[in-house]
């Protein structure tokens, strides 16, 4: 097999495994959406209830505070 | 909580709101005096013979190149930043005295660093690598302005109350990483005075790179500044202002972050195509043009997922000014990113390579797309960091068509200019002579020059009423209450 055949199969891999990644990622965002995992529409809204007095979309809640601490 | 803040602290924001305007200004009333100097050679006597030096087509070419990037573009990205960074984090700059305080200090320094930048170009003072042109105290101040503003972006993550970072804070921090890595690599250089042990000045310097690899660095980074400077951070705008100004979610998130990703992955892989026909291996030419095509699909999925915002609300794009600029800042993102990848194409490229279809394609993207933006963004906040109404809606009307037909006469008047130039260059008797001479163009394209710096003219006097109605709003505007500025931005008439 000489360069320019590994390239070539190289290329075709290469290419397919992007797809496949592609394609993956839109499979994971619509399949977390319907099983419920997430919403990822609603993150929309942080741009919309904006102000500092806002309820956050998502609030940092105190257990994530305390497993940031101890993660650091 | 109790000690929490009511109220965005905006003083940084303001502060790059001033230098993106008077930016602004410079970089594009040079843009236009060197668009009147290619129709009328004259022009480079513009003070006379004895000032031609400072002048003259060569020397204030980076001046504007680099004001339009480094200090308009780049005043715009930091202002927009100060103000939808705390907002979509909910989290005020007031909160954190340090940042404030590094905000402050990086304003300050960035302010040194275009009076050196200014004064270096004038004097001649350049590295001759474009849109790279400072020497090296010079870069090593920008990395610092640059440092200072990421350890805001993420000094305000790390204390933020919003869980989820918003897309357009993801784009921030694309923008950057992707000019943090580029900006490093490209301008590594070797200091001539202290490598020698004295010879010559102490601030000049020579690349780390030559030759073909040069070429590859310098279009690495200059197509990946159009990237991370023209269109990742401008998206960011985008997605923030367009929506908080219609009152309309944006159309779809997970399309969003697709695009991100897209974008993220294509972008990096596509400034081959600068290198078509040159020395640069033939894979990597393919590769750039490759990428390039690729490229349409995260960029039209960002730009056809704003068109969908407007849905049900298209009502907004003739009543409102400042979305009709934010529409037509989207329907030029994707005009020119199609644009881009046409000329991409091996064929295409060896007609439009180096002639004025290029210098057209740049334009029609930034004065469409990013300076749209970017004023339209500046709108939006004025009310909102002045606490005042925007002074004139007629005005930005008149604004808005007076720079839309200066947008169209400068690239129509390119295009026709370039591809012109392109076959001219390459045509040829049946023994192979070429049929015309380099002056034959000049003659041919004189007209086209023309009208490309009428369209200029008319584009600056547009951005002279952007700054004079954002200084009566300011200055004059009526005062305004925080619930009238929930979503559509106040005008006067």
């Amino acid at each position: 097999m000489d360069i320019a055949e590994l390239q070539a199969y190289g290329y075709f891999f290469l290419t397919a495994f992007l797809v496949f990644v592609l394609y993956g990622y839109i499979y994971h965002l619509y399949s977390s959406e319907r099983k419920g995992k997430r919403d990822y529409e609603k993150y929309g809204n942080i741009a919309l209830n904006d102000e500092v007095t806002d309820k956050p979309v998502e609030e940092i809640s105190k257990k994530d505070d305390e497993t940031l601490k101890k993660e650091a | 909580m109790e000690n929490r803040p009511l109220e965005y602290d905006y003083t940084v924001a303001k502060l790059f709101m001033f230098t993106t305007i008077v930016l602004g200004i410079v970089g594009m009333l040079v843009g236009v005096i060197l668009a009147f100097q290619l129709a009328f050679p004259e022009v480079n006597l513009l003070l006379g013979e004895g000032l031609a030096e400072y002048t003259n087509f060569s020397r204030l070419r980076p001046l504007h190149t680099d004001a339009v990037i480094f200090g308009f573009t780049v005043s715009g990205i930091f202002a927009t930043w100060y103000y939808i960074g705390q907002r979509v984090l909910k989290v005020s700059m007031a909160e954190s005295p340090l940042l404030m305080a590094l905000g402050k200090l990086q304003f300050t320094l960035y302010v040194v660093t275009v009076a050196a930048v200014v004064v270096s170009l004038l004097a001649g003072v350049t590295t001759s690598k474009e849109y790279a042109e400072f020497e090296w105290p010079i870069d090593i101040a920008i990395v610092v302005v640059w440092v200072l503003w990421g350890i805001n972006i993420f000094g305000l993550i790390g204390i933020r109350r919003e869980k989820s970072l918003y897309i357009s804070v993801w784009y921030y921090i694309a923008t950057f990483l992707g000019v943090a890595m580029l900006y490093l690599f490209n301008n590594m250089a070797v200091p001539t005075y202290f490598a020698s042990g004295g010879i010559g000045d102490w601030y000049h310097s020579v690349s780390m790179y030559a030759g073909t690899n040069d070429a590859l660095v310098q279009w690495w980074y200059g197509h990946n500044a159009v990237a991370f400077g023209f269109t990742v951070p401008i998206v960011a705008m985008i997605y923030y202002f367009l929506p908080k100004e219609s009152g309309q979610a944006v159309y779809s998130y997970k399309l969003s972050l697709l695009s991100f990703w897209g974008l993220m992955f294509v972008y990096l892989w596509a400034g081959g195509h600068h290198l078509l026909f040159s020395t640069v291996p033939d894979w990597m030419q393919t590769m750039g043009s490759v990428f390039s095509v690729v490229l349409i699909l995260p960029s039209w999925g960002s730009a056809i997922n704003m068109l969908l915002t407007m849905k049900g609300e298209w009502q907004q794009v003739a009543s409102s000014p400042l979305i009709k600029f934010m529409i037509l800042a989207s329907t030029f993102y994707m005009f020119s990113t199609l644009e881009g990848p046409i000329q991409a194409i091996k064929s295409v490229n060896a007609i439009a390579h180096f002639t004025d279809w290029i210098v057209g394609h740049v334009h029609d993207g930034v004065l469409g797309w990013v300076v749209f933006m970017i004023m339209a963004s500046l709108f939006h906040m004025a009310p909102r960091v002045f606490k005042r109404e925007i002074y004139s809606k007629s005005m930005m009307n008149t604004q808005f068509w007076i720079q839309t037909l200066g947008v169209i006469l400068y690239f129509t008047s390119m295009w026709i200019a370039g591809i012109t130039q392109g076959m001219m260059w390459r045509a040829h008797d049946e023994f192979g002579n070429l049929a015309y001479s380099f002056i034959d163009t000049v003659t041919v394209l004189h007209p086209y020059y023309t009208i490309r710096a009428i369209g200029g003219l008319l584009y600056l006097i547009g951005f002279f009423m952007f700054a004079y109605n954002i200084y009566k709003t300011m200055t004059v505007g009526r005062r305004v209450e925080e619930n009238e500025l929930q979503t559509a931005s106040p005008m006067g008439a």
